[in-house]
């Protein structure tokens, strides 16, 4: 299927302060988004994507560097998510290391680099500064949120937060909370990136090096709790790296081992280290139901707003991360509120990478759903009508398209 | 086809407006026909992947679940009425899943191959395990483990404690109420829980 092809990333600025849950306040900042396909006239096909722990606003296409966007194959024209139907958003949230305002910007009042001192963000937050992008690109009601994992919580608390300003809650691989051993699998990647001695409290940058160590360490946790130990097994085993075993401590002696620290060093060398600490603490924080007993269906009931939503839920049965039993009890929540949901659990090998991944019925899934919003906000078109790209500038790609020959 | 025509028999049987489950549904086209014709709502369970994606794509809300795992989902008499058709046979806990439909709905309609119809006693008379139309698989590989009758369900819910309002046979497209039992292919079961 066709790419997007080369997208630019684009920036907005907002000097209104931006509440934060936790009672601070963002006092100035910028978001990086990339847009995708046309909004059309009624301006009714909008679909913001959010992202995950490590991903940026480059959702799909190719970016300056000849790098794809972290869900091309989801995304684009004639994929699932059908950028001739759809105006899709993707957008870096503060706090994050890819453009948007983050810890390695200065802070306006003291001249220096945020570090350490970037005020804590919540999904909440980021979810009302993806509401005002929203609002600044004329969009009062987007057709739908996509979120996988942490982007899946944001797009639940979209329909928490700004019940009246969408239509469609889609949320892959999530999660109400996080579970005791995803706070602990947390904690132990942030201690790694906190004690490494390059890590100057959170003011590495005026020290002109890096805590690469605590990072590298942090991804390959991570890593590790993203694949399923089937998959893990199947692609490496006991494989070795030599020939023979070498008895050594230091060096590397299983694939298992070459490929985390390559995932580690990979990663170490992109990622900042103090926005590893504020997204992981943003997963910790994240819980909808605390606010209502611990009762998630309170939570939706409390919004009668939200209980007209519509909700696709998909999850992946070797996803330990994010298990299906933790999708289940949204979907439950939601049918305890009468609430409209589908619920997808696509066996599939992959873990919690299964989101990211192009698995036929997982797609099939999004796409038939896709059709479905498509068709209620009047950006239906059938496979055959579709042109491979969008027409002229400024205008709607459809319904114009289908009086082509 | 007499399908369609089945279909719309049982839809006869719900309520308009109502809130409806329906374990086992398929690609959703009794959910569609209910919503479209009788302003129906509510939810399809499936277990199956180009069913879940069927539903999805035709609006239909479905959820993909494992009914052998209960319906621990559902609230009690959370839906006017609980739908299980042509799914009850497939089950292993039939008695657990029959009162787990009770407890869910208000109204449970239940419809099945029934063992009794004629032909199969034929074929069983000649000492062989009926193949037929409503039937059509060998002894071997057939995915109906459950195979009982008219007769036999009647047993079943009163020891469930259910009130039958309702049972008929289905043939053809037609309904039988005159020995349903011997005439018809499908049987038919409406209740309440007492």
């Amino acid at each position: 299927m066709a790419s997007i092809g080369l997208v630019t990333p684009q920036q907005m600025h907002f000097s209104e302060p931006l509440p934060l849950k936790s009672g601070a306040v963002l006092p100035d900042y910028q978001l990086a988004f990339e847009t995708y396909g046309k909004l059309n006239a009624e301006r009714s096909n909008a679909v913001l994507v959010c992202h995950a722990l490590n991903a940026s606003h480059h959702v799909a296409g190719l970016d300056d560097a000849g790098v794809k966007g972290w869900w091309d194959n989801l995304i684009g024209p004639g994929k699932p998510l059908d950028t001739n139907r759809f105006f899709v958003i993707g957008v870096n949230n503060p706090g994050s290391c890819f453009g948007s305002t983050g810890p390695m910007h200065a802070n306006a009042a003291t001249g220096r680099k945020w570090g350490a001192e970037f005020p804590v963000v919540t999904v909440e937050d980021w979810v009302d500064a993806q509401a005002r992008l929203v609002q600044r690109l004329g969009i009062t009601q987007l057709a739908a949120v996509l979120g996988g994992s942490l982007g899946g919580m944001q797009a639940l608390a979209w329909t928490l937060r700004h019940p009246e300003r969408l239509r469609h809650c889609i949320a892959v691989a999530t999660a109400p909370n996080l579970s005791a051993q995803n706070i602990a699998f947390n904690e132990v990647a942030r201690r790694a990136i906190v004690t490494d001695p390059d890590f100057h409290g959170g003011h590495f940058y005026e020290h002109g090096v890096l805590p690469k160590r605590g990072l590298r360490v942090a991804r390959m946790v991570g890593h590790i709790t993203y694949l399923a130990e089937d998959a893990m097994e199947t692609k490496f085993g006991r494989e070795l790296k030599a020939d023979v075993l070498r008895y050594s401590t230091q060096e590397i002696e299983f694939q298992i081992e070459s490929y985390l620290r390559h995932q580690g060093d990979k990663f170490a060398e992109y990622f900042d280290a103090n926005t590893y600490l504020l997204i992981t603490r943003a997963l910790d924080y994240f819980d909808p139901a605390a606010e209502h007993g611990g009762d998630l269906s309170r939570a939706f009931a409390a919004n009668p707003a939200t209980c007209k939503k519509g909700f696709l839920l998909v999850s992946f049965t070797t996803d330990w991360r994010f298990a299906p039993e933790r999708s289940r009890e949204i979907v439950k929540a939601l049918v305890d509120n009468r609430i409209g949901v589908s619920y997808a659990e696509i066996d599939a090998p992959h873990g919690h990478d299964a989101f990211l991944l192009e698995d036929p019925r997982y797609h099939a899934v999004m796409r038939g759903y896709f059709d479905r919003i498509a068709a209620e906000v009047g950006s239906p078109v059938s496979p055959e009508e579709r042109p491979l790209y969008p027409t002229a500038e400024g205008h709607p790609p459809y319904p114009a398209a289908s009086k082509h020959p | 086809m007499s399908e369609r025509k089945d279909l719309e028999l049982i839809a006869d049987l719900v309520p308009a407006g109502s809130r409806v489950l329906d374990l086992g549904c398929g690609n959703g086209e009794l959910l569609a026909h209910l919503r479209d014709h009788k302003g129906c709502t509510g939810y399809g369970i499936e277990i199956a992947d180009a069913n879940v994606q069927a539903c999805v794509q035709r609006g239909i809300d479905v959820i993909q679940l494992n009914l052998e795992d209960g319906l621990a989902l559902f609230g009690n008499r959370s839906f006017d009425v609980v739908l299980q058709l042509d799914t009850l046979q497939h089950l292993h806990h039939t008695e657990r899943m029959l009162r787990e439909t009770a407890r869910v709905g208000g109204i449970g309609i239940v419809s099945f191959p029934n063992f009794a119809h004629w032909p199969n006693r034929l074929q069983v008379l000649t000492g062989r395990m009926p193949v037929t139309r409503a039937l059509p698989y060998e002894w071997f590989n057939t995915p109906n483990i459950r195979v009982g009758t008219l007769a036999d369900f009647d047993g079943l819910a009163r020891r469930c404690g259910l009130a039958v309002t309702d049972s008929f046979g289905l043939q053809r497209g037609r309904v039988v109420r005159r020995w349903p039992n011997l005439l018809a292919s499908v049987a038919v079961f409406r209740f309440e829980q007492t």
